[in-house]
Parts: C-alpha cells; structure tokens; sequence
C-alpha cells in the first residue's frame, strides 16, 4: 500500500493530481490519499480529506511507501517507524505554502539520506515508478535527541530549584520511549 | 514559598509538524505540571498525562482569527500560571511567548527543524524576547541567538 498524505493545514492538488494522473496510467489500486481541502476530486485513487493522529499513524506503520508534502509532520512520522518516504516540496509562487521552506527542508534530508524527493510534478512519475524499492534509513527514536531533551528540561528545573519540588518518576504515566506521537 | 510543587509548564504548538516535534520533547516535561495548547481536538486522543487545551487555528493570512486565538492565548497563559513557555511555533506559540514575556515569565522558543536555510519569520521575532532562543541546526546557531543544542531527531 502506498499512503499520500498533504499534511494537515493546506491542499497539494499540483501533487494529488499526478499521482492520481500515474495511478490511472498503470492501474495501480493500492493508493490510499489523504488530500486536504483539495479542489480535484482523484478519479483513479481512494481518498479521504483528513485523518485523526490515530489513523494517520496506522496508515503509515501499514505503507510500503509514503508519498507526500515536504512537511515535517509526514516526514518526522515516516522516520520514526521506518517507512521510506518521497516528498515533493511545495511552492509559495504557487500559493501551496507561506515561503519555499520545503524546497530546502527536501534537499537537507535529501543529502542526509533521509527522503526521497521529487522536486515537481514533472519529476514525480519516474519517481512513483520506482516506488516499491525505496528504501530508507534506521528508524530513528520516537523522541527528540538526548542533547535537545536534556537541555530543555535543565532549563525547565532550574526555575525550581529554590523549591526543590523535582521528584523523577512520581508522576509520570507516559515514559520516555513509549510517549504517543502523532 | 514554601509549597513545594511541580514546575508548570505551558507547551504550544499549531498542527502538523510543529504538534509533531513539540510531543518528540515531551520527555523533557518529566516531573513537570504539563499544559498543552494547539490546535486540532483529535490531537487530545494521544495525550494521557496532561492537559489540552484548543485554540482557533489561525496564521497570519487571517487578521480576525488571530485576533481571537490572540484572545484565547492570554486567557490561558493568565489562568494556568506557568513557570516556563515552550513553543515549537508557530502562530499561536509566538503570541504565548509574547504575554508570558510580559508576564516575566521564563520562555523558550525552538524554531522548526523545517527552517533548514534560515530561521523562521516567527522565530526572528519573538527568538529575542525568549529567554531560551533555540534552533536545530548547527549552521543558523549565531553569538546573539539562536542557539543550537540538539534537535527534535
């Protein structure tokens, strides 16, 4: 199975039409999209508008390969349970999104062999066709790095130091590596 | 003070990658009184030891809901009295860090590892006024901030 998703605010059309476009070509009937507010309606491929976490999450542990904006939700998520991922970043020209941060949020994690990455809908299809043997990565860990997790929670307890109110492990019901993400 | 009581801390971020990256340093909240403030109910189905709160989702294309989720911001930053404010971004945590800012509160802003080439327009913003100016990557660290201590992978 292979699950396209736009990610939560805005549509991708430009992104949703090619795949449906590709999908129709080689009738391929197993694509599941979440499309967003989407103006084209994909005549060739299973979609819905929105997914909750729970069931973005289960869609993407159950892909093969994602396809997918270059957003850091869709990409954080496909990394995290080890599924390979193809982004195509969005443009502000075309009003797809505020500036081209995902122009080069998709060549950074490009040249850290992280995505796979098609630059435009020109682009796309060769990529598509090569969908099922992407590979990807370790999966990485389902939290941030230690360095970033410790320096915030110093900074965090050094505001109580002067009530000594830290008490590691009284209340915690969620433990570090098995914390729900989206 | 004398009560002893667990640091509160207010943790905000919008949809998408920013609520994703905020959870990956949840850990960091260990020990704390934790408030979470985005935008999206659905997201209160993955958070089992702490508060959720819902604001308007709004970006600044929209001047009418940003006032309102402006509104909806105060309100929560004055009535859950937090020690320290954590954003991931965007909007919403730019106007919490703003009032808590005001309210002398201790305040960190980690701009999105999506702002690989610059730091974000919110983060050039509101990265002065926080107490902790972070980004997460090595590159955009600066004397004056941002700094870089890590990342959210």
């Amino acid at each position: 199975m292979i699950f396209v998703t736009v990610g939560h605010q805005m549509p991708f059309d430009r992104m949703v039409r090619a795949i449906d476009e590709w999908a129709g070509e080689h009738n391929r009937n197993d694509i599941f999209a979440q499309i967003g507010d989407a103006k084209y309606t994909p005549q060739c491929i299973e979609w819905v508008r929105t997914l909750t976490p729970a069931e973005f999450k289960q869609r993407v542990q159950a892909a093969d390969a994602i396809v997918a904006h270059a957003g850091m939700g869709s990409i954080l998520t496909a990394l995290q349970y080890g599924v390979p991922i193809l982004v195509m970043p969005r443009t502000a020209a075309l009003m797809e999104t505020r500036n081209d941060h995902q122009i080069a949020t998709a060549k950074r994690f490009k040249e850290m062999g992280r995505v796979h990455v098609a630059m435009d809908e020109n682009e796309l299809p060769a990529m598509l066709d090569q969908v099922s043997n992407l590979t990807t990565g370790e999966a990485i860990s389902s939290q941030a790095s230690p360095e970033l997790i410790s320096a915030l929670a110093a900074f965090i307890h050094r505001a109580d130091e002067k009530h000594e109110t830290r008490e590691p492990g009284a209340t915690i019901s969620d433990p570090p590596g098995t914390s729900k993400h989206l | 003070m004398s009560i002893k009581r667990k640091p509160r801390v207010l943790a905000v971020a919008s949809g998408g990658g920013h609520w994703v990256q905020l959870r990956r340093v949840a850990p960091a909240f260990e020990g704390c009184d934790v408030t979470y403030v985005t935008v999206e109910k659905s997201y209160r189905d993955e958070v089992h030891d702490a508060r959720v709160r819902i604001v308007l989702d709004a970006t600044r294309w929209n001047k009418l809901k940003l006032i309102v989720m402006m509104l909806q911001i105060t309100w929560i930053v004055l009535t859950s009295r937090p020690d320290v404010v954590i954003s991931t971004g965007a909007a919403p945590g730019f106007f919490a860090l703003r009032i808590a800012g005001i309210l002398g509160k201790r305040t960190v802003w980690l701009d999105s590892i999506a702002n690989v080439e610059e730091v974000s327009m919110s983060g050039r913003k509101i990265g002065p006024h926080a107490t902790l100016w972070l980004t997460q990557w090595a590159h955009l660290a600066e004397p004056d901030g941002p700094q870089f201590r890590g990342a959210v992978l």
